[in-house]
């Protein structure tokens, strides 16, 4: 009687904490299989690449969702901050590193209000980053009268802007360093990769990455225990901000112009790969690892039907379905996994 | 009434019943009493149609008894109160919406509310529990006995066979539970048949009829001989007798804390006393007794209004938690599933919370060392476990409540305050951590907070008895008379 019982329990635990990622690894292996030229290093540093800028966005969405809270504008605060990077370069023809400063300062300022509309006003999280992201995406259309910033473009007083992106500034979205292969690592993969090293650090191994889990599970209680509850979720929207600015950054040193289109898919995609990290090793709360999985595993499947010649046109259909298999993977099997054990 | 016969149930591996057999009659009051896991929710839960038992035979009134789902337990006459009151009441609606939800529930409810049949049937479900609250009221905003009150009201709105009420107490002040007693004497008077969950010794004292012990999934015990035998019962449910636990008064050193003129409530008398060093003190008082408003004050939550506080000699006016824990106060406070539990987590950083900074080199924590000091506590307090890193939401209630005790016994301390420290605990595990309190009183002051004086007189050197924000009585705990405590506390002292 219990010998079966038993047998699928385990079964069970092991679905939970592994499958996904045997679904990422079977996953390669098919497309390595089916789409030649996939496995080599070009293709898999053109995956990285591919996620690397919603990546960065979603490792921020991450650190809201730890403290229990919800970044909606950081697609907003990406393009702001492109369009401010453009802006400062190619109208007020500043160099590359105080267009980096100043971008990097709206994204702190913008998530230090989120932060305290949230904590102050007591406005609930969705409400208040809603609010903030049609406001940024009303604001960053204002200086150019809605128009993309290009270098020779016409200005509100008739003139033509002088300045133009620094070869400094466009080194971010296109140098690539050499690895094995010659000029093969894009900066932006780098950077990617040491701020998912640095929130894996924080969140998880760190006193302060703690406090904000336990304030994510129970507020109050960690109120009780002395820790400034109010700062901690102030601090992980100003940390989502930013690295939504540094996003944008990237963005635009990739696209060389200030576009006004660009990053429409942003906020969607990085939350997808944040929501996706759920379910990496059955976590089931969200994590940077899980986070950097999730941004990988959407990456791999669309380069992956891309070779296999699927049409553009199904990519969203494909994040879509990817995302609802990681929610039932992470909620439905773990409240299987529940009762079990308790009394 | 209700007969259960070799009722069984199993989660996975985990066997909850083994055979557990029982008959209640119509118009008896049977009292179920067991500790933690030995499965009294579990058997709740099959009752009132939550779970389907795998094996056993149960008949009310003489007809087998399957509920397929919780609404049709009720519709058969089966009708429970649960124990978590805010599952049972939903806080943005009104009294009156809240008194008549589960006919909103039923298909034989038509498609429109009434605005004025539903004040009218909200009214007559109301005065039938004597209950005075104002229905256009917003539950959010009621007291935490007002809305247990509700919760039970609506459950005699089905006009029940058999009503089981789960610590149906726990939350209620002295008057309010008298309130609930005089009620269910008149449903017994009805021929309703009541199964009632309780640890409280004042409950039982008052109602039981007969008790049933239930350990491991099985009837104990029983007991139907008048005067009740409780410690008879308390040994069936715990399967083992518990020493005796007369305490011996300890002579209190130089004073930690000292309370001077501090207004509890506003226009009471003001309250002085002082905790010494090595001493526990209880405090005990019913529901605005303005033991509540202490604890704030002492823990930087909630301002002085006049007097003043000195700990170690020394002004102390904290304004907020940190501020209290940088003097060395430390709190474990009620209510933990609410204000103490990180359900995220697992034993041992729920145990180390408060002190990661000491179990961190450089910002990185050290999970070995806070495994450790977790592993240390569980040995102390005896908390039943696997291993440190099991989820914390595994434990039953009582080793729940020993992890947020262990919690701030990790670092030493002036002055530790226990919020109700006893709440939804069963005996053993009660004596398991008064043990402790006791055993590491020395160095510090202790100050216990307790509204039974049963739990008081088991754990504390001296009881204070607080009633309207005052003083009514100060006693050493020996030979106490427990009658005069309850009257100071009831205010007739």
């Amino acid at each position: 009687m219990a010998e079966p019982g038993a047998f699928r329990a385990r079964l069970l635990a092991f679905a939970i904490r592994y499958g996904f990622l045997l679904l990422l690894v079977g996953l390669v292996l098919y497309f390595s299989l089916a789409a030649p030229g996939f496995a080599n290093p070009r293709s898999a540093v053109f995956v990285l690449q591919s996620v690397a800028i919603t990546g960065i966005l979603a490792l921020g969405v991450t650190t809201t969702l730890v403290v229990g809270g919800f970044d909606l504008s950081i697609g907003a605060v990406a393009t702001s901050s492109l369009m401010l990077a453009a802006y400062s370069m190619v109208v007020l023809e500043q160099p590359a590193y105080v267009a980096v400063a100043l971008c990097l300062l709206m994204g702190a300022l913008v998530g230090l209000i989120n932060g305290l509309l949230i904590v102050k006003c007591r406005i609930p999280d969705l409400l208040a980053t809603l609010g903030m992201m049609f406001l940024l995406i009303g604001l960053q259309r204002i200086p150019t009268q809605g128009n993309s910033i290009a270098t020779g473009m016409t200005l509100a007083d008739g003139e033509t802007a002088q300045g133009s992106f620094s070869a400094a500034f466009l080194w971010l979205g296109r140098h690539r360093f050499d690895l094995v292969i010659e000029r093969l690592v894009p900066v932006p993969v780098v950077i990617f990769l040491l701020i998912a090293l640095a929130i894996w650090l924080f969140l998880g191994f760190t006193r302060h990455g703690r406090l904000m889990y336990a304030i994510g599970s129970n507020a109050r209680a960690t109120a009780l225990v002395g820790a400034p509850v109010a700062r901690y979720k102030i601090a992980a929207y100003m940390i989502s901000g930013v690295t939504a600015a540094i996003g944008g950054v990237l963005l635009a040193a990739r696209l060389g112009r200030g576009d006004i289109a660009s990053g429409n898919n942003l906020l969607l995609d990085s939350v997808a790969a944040a929501l996706i990290g759920f379910a990496v090793l059955g976590a089931a709360r969200p994590n940077a690892f899980g986070t950097a999985m999730g941004a990988l595993f959407v990456g791999i499947l669309l380069q992956g039907m891309t070779m296999l010649n699927a049409p553009y046109y199904t990519q969203d259909f494909v994040k879509g379905a990817v995302l609802v298999i990681a929610l039932m993977f992470t909620f439905y099997l773990s409240s299987r996994r529940g009762p079990s054990m308790r009394h | 009434m209700l007969a259960l016969h070799g009722l069984y149930k199993a989660f996975g591996a985990n066997q909850v019943l083994r055979g557990v057999d029982l008959t209640i009659d119509a118009g008896e009051v049977v009292v179920l009493m067991g500790a933690n896991g030995a499965g009294k929710s579990t058997l709740v839960k099959v009752l009132s149609g939550y779970h389907v038992a795998d094996d056993g035979v149960m008949t009310l009134a003489g007809n087998a008894y399957h509920p397929v789902d919780a609404r049709d337990a009720i519709r058969q006459g089966i009708v429970t109160v649960h124990q978590a009151i805010d599952d049972g009441v939903i806080p943005d609606l009104s009294v009156a919406d809240n008194l008549l939800l589960d006919r909103f529930a039923s298909r034989d409810h038509g498609l429109w509310v009434s605005a004025r049949t539903l004040r009218r049937e909200a009214r007559q479900v109301a005065e039938a529990m004597g209950m005075t609250l104002d229905l256009d009221a917003r539950v959010a905003e009621l007291s935490v006995a007002d809305r247990q009150l509700i919760g039970i009201a609506r459950a005699l709105a089905h006009s029940p066979r058999l009503l089981i009420l789960d610590e149906p107490t726990s939350s209620l002040s002295a008057a309010e539970a008298e309130r609930l007693f005089n009620l269910l004497d008149r449903l017994r008077e009805q021929g309703v048949a009541i199964l009632y969950i309780s640890h409280r010794m004042t409950d039982i004292r008052r109602l039981a009829d007969r008790i049933v012990c239930l350990r491991d999934g099985r009837v104990s015990g029983m007991f139907d001989q008048k005067p009740l035998d409780l410690p008879g019962a308390v040994q069936a449910m715990l399967g083992q007798t518990l020493e005796a636990t007369a305490i011996q008064p300890v002579a209190p050193g130089p004073a930690v804390l000292e309370l001077h003129d501090i207004v509890l409530a506003p226009g009471s008398k003001p309250v002085s006393f002082a905790v010494g060093d090595g001493e526990v003190v209880a405090l005990t008082g019913l529901l605005g007794s303005g033991m509540e408003a202490l604890v704030a004050m002492l823990f930087g939550q909630r301002p002085l209004s006049q007097g003043s506080l000195r700990l170690d000699g020394r002004d102390y006016a904290p304004n907020t938690v940190s501020e209290a824990l940088a003097r060395g106060v430390f709190l474990a406070a009620k209510d933990r599933s609410v204000n103490g539990v990180v359900a995220d987590f697992d034993i041992a950083d729920n145990m180390t919370l408060p002190f990661l900074k000491a179990f961190s080199t450089g910002g990185l924590l050290r999970r070995s060392r806070q495994r450790q000091a977790a592993t240390q506590m569980i040995e102390r307090l005896g908390i039943v476990c696997q291993s440190p890193q099991d989820a914390i939401g595994t434990l039953s209630g009582g080793n729940q409540q020993k992890v947020m005790i262990g919690r701030w016994l990790q670092a030493p301390c002036r002055l530790l305050i226990l919020d109700e420290p006893f709440q939804g605990v069963d005996i053993g595990a009660r004596h398991d951590i008064g043990r402790q309190i006791r055993a590491t009183a020395k160095g510090r002051a202790t100050l216990v907070c307790v509204s039974e004086i049963d739990e008081a007189i088991e754990i504390a050197d001296r009881i204070i008895v607080l009633h309207e924000g005052c003083i009514a009585g100060e006693q050493y705990n020996q030979d106490i008379d427990l009658g005069v405590l309850a009257a100071q506390a009831a205010g007739h002292g």
